[in-house]
């Protein structure tokens, strides 16, 4: 994923000697050594990795806290935002309206289903409104919009928009109607809605790769170091998203009832807290991360209808390697994925996404001995 | 201070194929406190989570008049149920205060900080440890905490299931008290307990749950002289407090 196949074009981060070897890496490898310029660059790129993973992260760490969802398909939001953006800058209607009003007729039909039996005017109305109606209005929205070309932050705004009610219906679609379900059943569910959603996303967005206009194209020195602005402005809104997070959750009575659903369920619902709210409300955190992912990584890559999944993984990884429980290991440890990315493509890149997933294998063994026996 | 508060129907409860509450009635007028007495395994407890909505049951529930029984929990509680559960089910993580807090979810932010002054003045402990995690509190802080989080609800009912169980003689006393101090402040409860003497020292009204079932029902003062019950179900001196 994220090899910054762009940012290595760049002039400044190809004048070190060492970044010529990096580049016919694959070749070379064993002979490759880091000096401290190539390490340098290696932790500008690890950290920009860090950043976009470290988001999607704590995303996957808040949905499974709250729901107890292992949530596969994070990545997608990534992917289907970037797609939207490239849409959006060439003029296009963007396919992702299509694809929110299909998840809101899913949608509406699963709830409607499910409580067939408790059904009223008020709660077929709102989901009429929220599933049938919005979406509609979005592609009112983005027919008239997308032809003006209005300037990236239009597009970027657009398409955030476009991809947060996703979160909210596949909760609804895919997940409510087994919020009871062990954590293994609900694991297996989100590999079938990633399944569907990449297939989905071949659909509306079709095969071919696009990436989208840089978020910022200045750049400046430290010394032998190049920043450029696409990596201050990913670090820079990873920071900002990161405190709003630890805000709401840390302040606001919405984010606490959030939190008292992942310390204790049974507590939360005794208190009024109607989990399938703070579900819907996660799933909507998480797209909106996702989201924001998206909007710093199309620059950066090539992004295909199936780009999410690797990112999604790797985030993964990186949950894991913070227990799926806690935020700020998580984000440390996306720091460390991104780095240890940006290291194994350098000195072994054929293997570098397997050297990544291998972290996983001693975190699994070290908390399948220190667990305690049962924990699901 | 009449009306009643709570009237349960022919309530069966089962877990899969075994029905552990066999066609329980009760009913209970406002501002009183109402009992449930029993050995272990009576179905008291299954009895109040089905009553709350947190399991299925056939039967019927009205709260002050309004039909419970096909209400999902949550609506439940907004209607002014509030259990205290046997296993207090605090949130381990986090404040006293947040605890409390949410406890007042459903209510409008201005109430919610009136009801918090209001549960500080009456619990001054979880005022001088607002601000430590729940978890670390003793036990009969964590029971005082469960009950005022459930009181940041103003409910119509607060029902507790074994406020006692686990704790030190002297808190159990101070538990009791301060249930007393609730009744005498208007709030109807429903008390379900195997501490029977103690319970019965405080009701208004008794129901003797045996098997799933409500076989005796009175002012406690009759209940704690049949001879039959103390003998087979209450176990009187062996369970003093």
């Amino acid at each position: 994923m994220l090899n910054l196949s762009r940012a290595f074009h760049q002039p400044a981060l190809v004048q070190p000697d060492g970044c010529q070897k990096r580049l016919s890496g694959s070749e070379r490898r064993g002979q490759a050594t880091v000096d401290s310029t190539i390490f340098l660059f290696l932790l500008q790129d690890g950290i920009i990795n860090g950043a976009v993973y470290a988001l999607a992260a704590i995303a996957l760490v808040l949905i499974f806290a709250v729901t107890r969802v292992i949530f596969v398909p994070q990545g997608e939001f990534v992917a289907f935002t970037a797609l939207t953006i490239a849409a959006l800058e060439n003029g296009k209607l963007p396919p992702t309206v299509w694809l929110l009003l299909a998840l809101g007729c899913l949608a509406a039909l699963s709830e409607i289903a499910q409580y067939r039996a408790e059904m009223t005017l008020k709660r077929l109305a709102r989901i009429a409104a929220f599933d049938i109606v919005l979406p509609l209005i979005f592609i009112a929205i983005a027919t008239v919009v997308a032809p003006m070309k209005l300037g990236e932050a239009v597009y970027i705004l657009l398409a955030v928009v476009l991809i947060i009610p996703m979160g909210p219906m596949i909760y609804r679609i895919a997940f409510e109607p087994i919020a009871h379900s062990s954590v293994l059943v609900l694991l297996m569910v989100a590999f079938g809605v990633h399944f569907s959603l990449t297939g989905l996303g071949l659909v509306f967005f079709g095969p071919e790769g696009i990436g989208t206009a840089a978020l910022s194209s200045q750049s400046f020195s430290l010394g032998a170091l190049v920043i450029t602005g696409q990596s201050v402005a990913v670090v820079a809104t990873t920071v900002i998203f990161l405190a709003l997070f630890a805000l709401f959750f840390g302040r606001s009575l919405l984010g606490k009832a959030l939190r008292a659903c992942s310390s204790n369920r049974i507590g939360a619902r005794l208190v009024g807290i109607p989990t399938s709210i703070a579900g819907q409300v996660s799933f909507g955190i998480a797209a909106f991360m996702g989201a924001i992912s998206g909007v710093l990584v199309g620059p950066l890559m090539t992004v295909y209808y199936d780009s999410g999944f690797l990112i999604g993984l790797k985030a993964f990884v990186a949950a894991i390697l913070g227990g799926l429980l806690s935020y700020p290991l998580a984000v440390v440890a996306s720091l460390a994925v991104g780095f240890a990315e940006a290291l194994f493509s350098f000195w072994a890149s054929a293997f570098k996404e397997v050297l990544v997933f291998a972290l996983i294998v001693p975190v699994l063994l070290w908390r399948s001995f220190t667990s305690p026996e049962g924990h699901d | 201070m009449s009306g009643t508060i709570l009237k349960v129907r022919d309530l069966h409860v089962a877990y899969g194929r075994v029905e552990v509450v066999h066609g329980v009635s009760l009913e209970m007028t406002q501002g009183a406190l109402i009992t449930v007495i029993g050995a272990n395994g009576a179905g008291k407890t299954t009895l109040l989570n089905a009553i709350v909505g947190l399991l299925p049951a056939s039967g019927t529930v009205e709260l002050a008049g309004e039909a419970m029984t096909a209400r999902p929990l949550e609506s439940r509680v907004r209607a002014g149920l509030s259990l205290v559960p046997e296993r207090r089910e605090l949130f381990a993580d986090m404040s006293v205060e947040d605890n409390l807090l949410l406890g007042g979810f459903r209510r409008p932010a201005r109430e919610r900080g009136e009801s918090l002054d209001d549960i500080f003045a009456r619990f001054p402990r979880l005022h001088e440890r607002r601000a430590q995690l729940a978890g670390t509190l003793s036990g009969g802080e964590r029971q005082m905490l469960a009950m005022g989080r459930a009181l940041m609800a103003r409910p119509k009912l607060l029902m507790l299931d074994e406020p006692s169980l686990g704790l030190a003689p002297l808190i159990v006393r101070d538990v009791f008290h301060i249930l007393t101090e609730l009744r005498a402040a208007g709030v109807s409860i429903l008390l379900v307990e195997q501490n029977a003497r103690a319970a019965l020292q405080i009701a208004d009204y008794a129901y003797v749950m045996e098997l799933g079932e409500i076989t005796a029902q009175g002012r406690p003062d009759e209940i704690a002289r049949d001879q039959r019950l103390i003998e087979s179900y209450l176990g009187f001196g062996r369970n003093e407090y």
